[in-house]
């Protein structure tokens, strides 16, 4: 176990350098100069242009930039510094996070409990009314774009029936997430819920299940116990890569309802080509989405004893 | 008794997509044997998901080449004279009144017309583009596997690691006009990984057939092995993944267009965007490109739904 994870870590690494390399070489192709950008209007005179560009590390190749900025984000976890603002990326980062972590969380917790619930359900009474009902809403989920969805759930809840702020204003306030976290969580949900269905179905008829049966287990015994932990893997599978897409994606979701996370943060460093903040952000969602992959391949030898990591 | 006792062929038989007619039949009549390809058309052309969405697909290839059948108006053709309060004039069907005019003055229902042309543009190009590449990729590193293989495959995870949403902003952003050929190339940088995996996974799988060791035997080139007898063999899956891609990038493509990082030209996204600032006063500005947007996108993921089922011999 322990040699596997070593191994898995060990794995991470060319991963970890291909994908923040590539963020990198991105962000700094992109035309467009923040150092100009900071005087607005006026043309800046060169000399301080060169000088502010050689503080900041500007004027070096590319490649240099790029061993300069992950030296100093592993050795001494500095992200560089905010360019416009002056600030440490780091407390940038700080500050977007949790708020980000909040909102993707309660969508997370939404989609598993509802997504798995609804599966479980539908799966077994495969074929039956219940059954396609779910299949068609879910089919419904995936198809609405995330921003219409959005849009909706403003103009009924907010401005028809006003149960709500069209806006949130606390972001640490769970009741107000609510509704970004429904409207987050909707597409992943009909994929969970389907994943489970397709899954529950398909072993809802194997042996061990039939049993279970016999043997007189009662019922919530063999649905929650057997079949359940047998029908996870590929659900899981799935969680564990959503994980990183919620709080992508919560990009559209946060700009909709006025949150200042991670989205918001990302959308503004690209308008104003704010290399370091992009790339550090960046950098935690590829790690979060790494560690959330390597979490996912531990959980299947919980779930299933033949699969052993040596 | 709990439903799991039911047999195989009971919860085949209740199968949503109307496989169950297809097994009656088949075992009721004794028949040539098929082809997994004869099967699946036999199956497609029963099941209901399929049907429905071949009239929806249709009816959107025809507005996407056609879009002056359907309405004389101009997309692009502000009049501020039409107000964008004055409420749409819903029974007036295909006029350019129809669905209202948005901020400045243009008919929204013109806009809803040739907005189509944009989304399936995308969409189709898009899954062209990722198929060429993802397959290409995932048939180099299946065939060849050893270091091939590990550098291939750690390539893919580097594209897959990165958020796709996220992804595609930075590379669009930097592009100032942005045409359907920047649009399409930036959701196919990031999007050809998940038919690579696909593919890989299918080719070591055929790669070990009798009839591939057979032709290697019988002394048949590299290319002709990869092409003649392995890929015909790995299409289904990836035929899977692309078609339900393809509902997908269309929704992408108006996510992009929505965070103003999309196509320059008329495009659902960029109304919907546009008319989120008058939700309150003249919802139809928004209301009526959503909507077109949800059908298109379910169309094509109903279709990739029913391909899925008809090519899937577990959904059997």
């Amino acid at each position: 176990m322990g040699r596997y994870v070593a191994r898995r870590l060990l794995q991470m690494i060319p991963v970890f350098i291909g994908t923040t390399l590539l963020i990198f070489l991105m962000v700094y192709a992109l035309p467009g100069d923040p150092v100009r950008g900071l005087f607005g209007d006026k043309a800046g005179s060169p000399q301080v242009i060169a000088a502010l560009r050689h503080e900041y590390g500007l004027d070096q190749p590319i490649l240099v930039q790029y061993w300069n900025y992950m030296k100093d984000m592993i050795l001494h976890g500095d992200f560089g510094t905010q360019i416009a603002s002056g600030r440490p990326v780091t407390e940038v980062l700080g500050d977007a996070f949790p708020v980000t972590m909040r909102l993707a969380s309660l969508a997370f917790a939404i989609e598993v409990v509802l997504g798995i619930a609804l599966g479980v359900v539908a799966g077994l009474r495969a074929g039956r009314l219940t059954d396609n009902v779910v299949l068609l809403i879910t089919l419904l989920f995936i198809s609405v774009p995330v921003f219409v969805l959005g849009f909706i759930a403003k103009l009924v809840f907010a401005e028809q029936l006003g149960w709500m702020d069209p806006n949130v204003n606390d972001s640490t306030d769970y009741g107000q997430l609510l509704m970004p976290a429904i409207v987050l969580a909707t597409a992943s949900l009909a994929y969970v819920t389907r994943l489970t269905r397709t899954s529950i179905a398909e072993n809802r008829r194997a042996d061990y299940i039939r049993t279970a049966i016999a043997k007189g287990l009662p019922k919530s015994r063999v649905v929650g116990v057997h079949l359940m932990r047998n029908s996870m893997i590929p659900v899981i599978t799935y969680l564990g890569t959503d994980i990183g897409a919620l709080m992508g994606g919560a990009v559209v979701t946060e700009g909709l309802f006025n949150i200042q996370g991670v989205g918001g943060t990302i959308y503004e460093s690209l308008v104003r080509r704010e290399g370091t903040t992009l790339v550090g952000l960046v950098t935690i969602l590829v790690l979060i989405y790494l560690l959330a992959n390597l979490l996912v391949d531990l959980l299947y030898a919980v779930l299933d004893p033949r699969i052993r990591y040596a | 008794m709990p439903d799991v006792t039911k047999t195989d062929v009971k919860t085949d038989a209740a199968d949503p997509v109307g496989a169950a007619p297809v097994a009656k039949a088949a075992e009721s009549k004794p028949e040539k044997s098929r082809s997994l390809w004869g099967d699946a058309w036999a199956d497609l052309r029963r099941s209901w998901i399929f049907i429905v969405s071949s009239v929806l697909i249709f009816f959107l290839l025809l507005i996407t080449f056609f879009p002056g059948w359907f309405t004389s108006a101009q997309p692009v053709l502000g009049d501020l004279s039409n107000h964008y309060l004055q409420k749409p004039k819903l029974g007036e069907v295909g006029s350019p009144d129809w669905l209202g005019y948005d901020q400045q003055g243009r008919s929204v229902y013109a806009r809803v017309i040739y907005g189509t042309r944009a989304s399936v543009a995308v969409g189709f190009g898009t899954t062209i583009l990722v198929t060429l590449v993802g397959s290409l990729v995932g048939m180099i590193a299946g065939y060849f596997g050893g270091i091939v293989d590990s550098i291939l495959s750690r390539l893919t995870d580097v594209f897959f690691g990165i958020p796709f949403l996220l992804g595609t902003m930075v590379v669009l952003n930097s592009f100032p006009e942005r045409t359907t050929w920047v649009v399409i190339g930036a959701l196919g940088f990031f999007g050809w990984t998940q038919i690579s995996r696909v593919m890989r996974g299918a080719v070591i799988t055929t790669k070990q057939s009798d009839y591939v060791q057979a032709a290697k035997a019988l002394g048949a080139s590299t290319p002709r092995i990869m092409f003649r007898h392995i890929l015909p063999n790995t299409m289904a899956p990836v035929i899977v993944v692309a078609t339900i891609s393809l509902g997908v990038y269309i929704a992408a493509e108006a996510t992009l267009s929505f965070l103003g990082l999309g196509l320059s030209g008329v495009s659902w996204g960029n109304d919907i965007s546009d008319g989120g600032n008058s939700i309150r006063v003249a919802q139809w500005i928004m209301l009526y490109p959503s909507i077109m947007l949800s059908i298109t996108v379910l169309a094509f993921i109903m279709l990739g739904e029913a391909v899925r089922n008809a090519l899937d011999p577990k959904m059997r």
